[in-house]
């Protein structure tokens, strides 16, 4: 891959559930080529996953008229992912991210589920949520860095 | 398009003469895996104690799967039941232990390890 200049690649999947599959496979081949580490390739693809099926399920509440953006943008030193839904955004900062609390999961004092945001900031270096002017088109974007031994 | 959930359940005994009962699950593990997950472990005969969660041959976990786990994980704390997993790859060993469930299921590299831990 060229270190000179950035690589874009774009995938469009359905709105339904399963397809995040799809976008994972593409960010985890880019990544490959890259040279990025096994591990975090799977964090990539774990992210991506997460960052999809949110913009299937709440972005675009399933419709499946509507399909999901994955951008991807290679350059050097990272990775950076826009996964881009039709729906008003995520409700929570991205300086609020929830931190899931099993205690409270295990005495039912916490849904079992939200974690999908949680997993992307912890597993990416970086995760930003935007809401999309007059309510559409929201994004979140990944950033995942290239390791110098990696390079 | 999830890869269904396959799940089935085997009666074992630990080294230590304890009858366990290991849940040996393959493929997706999504929101769509509800019946596969909570089903078969709704499905163990009353009076299991110590139950055993293979994801040797799963391929893939996301949050939703990881719910499920956790619903398991619940209803097993509610019925005095040990619940411990093996066959997770590291990543999903890590991701399990960043979501806290290490804290109430122990993870195992493999079955010998798991069954002697019981």
């Amino acid at each position: 891959m060229s270190e000179s200049k950035t690589t874009n690649v774009e995938v469009r999947v359905p709105s339904r559930m399963g397809f995040e599959k799809v976008a994972m496979s593409t960010a985890a081949a880019v990544a490959k080529l890259m040279g990025f580490r096994e591990d975090r390739i799977e964090d990539l693809k774990t992210a991506v996953a997460e960052a999809c099926i949110n913009a299937i399920e709440h972005g675009n509440r399933l419709n499946e008229k509507l399909s999901v953006g994955v951008v991807l943008s290679a350059s050097a030193d990272k990775l950076e992912v826009k996964v881009i839904d039709d729906g008003k955004g995520a409700k929570t900062e991205p300086g609020k991210v929830h931190k899931p609390d099993i205690d409270r999961k295990m005495h039912g004092e916490e849904d079992p589920r939200g974690m999908g945001m949680f997993l992307i900031q912890s597993l990416m270096d970086e995760a930003e949520w935007v809401a999309g002017a007059n309510g559409n088109s929201s994004y979140v974007r990944l950033v995942i860095r290239l390791d110098k031994e990696a390079a | 398009m999830q890869s269904e959930t396959k799940a089935s359940v085997e009666q074992l005994t630990s080294p230590a003469g304890n009858p366990v009962a290991v849940l040996r699950f393959e493929g997706d593990i999504a929101s769509t895996s509800k019946d596969a997950v909570l089903g078969t472990y709704q499905a163990l005969p009353k009076g299991t104690s110590l139950v055993l969660l293979d994801f040797t041959k799963v391929d893939y976990i996301n949050s939703s799967g990881i719910a499920l786990v956790i619903q398991m994980l619940i209803e097993a704390s509610n019925s005095g039941q040990k619940v411990f997993a093996f066959g997770l790859s590291p990543h999903f060993t890590k991701v399990f232990t960043m979501v806290g469930i290490t804290k109430y299921a122990g993870l195992y590299a493999g079955q010998a390890e798991a069954l002697a831990a019981l």
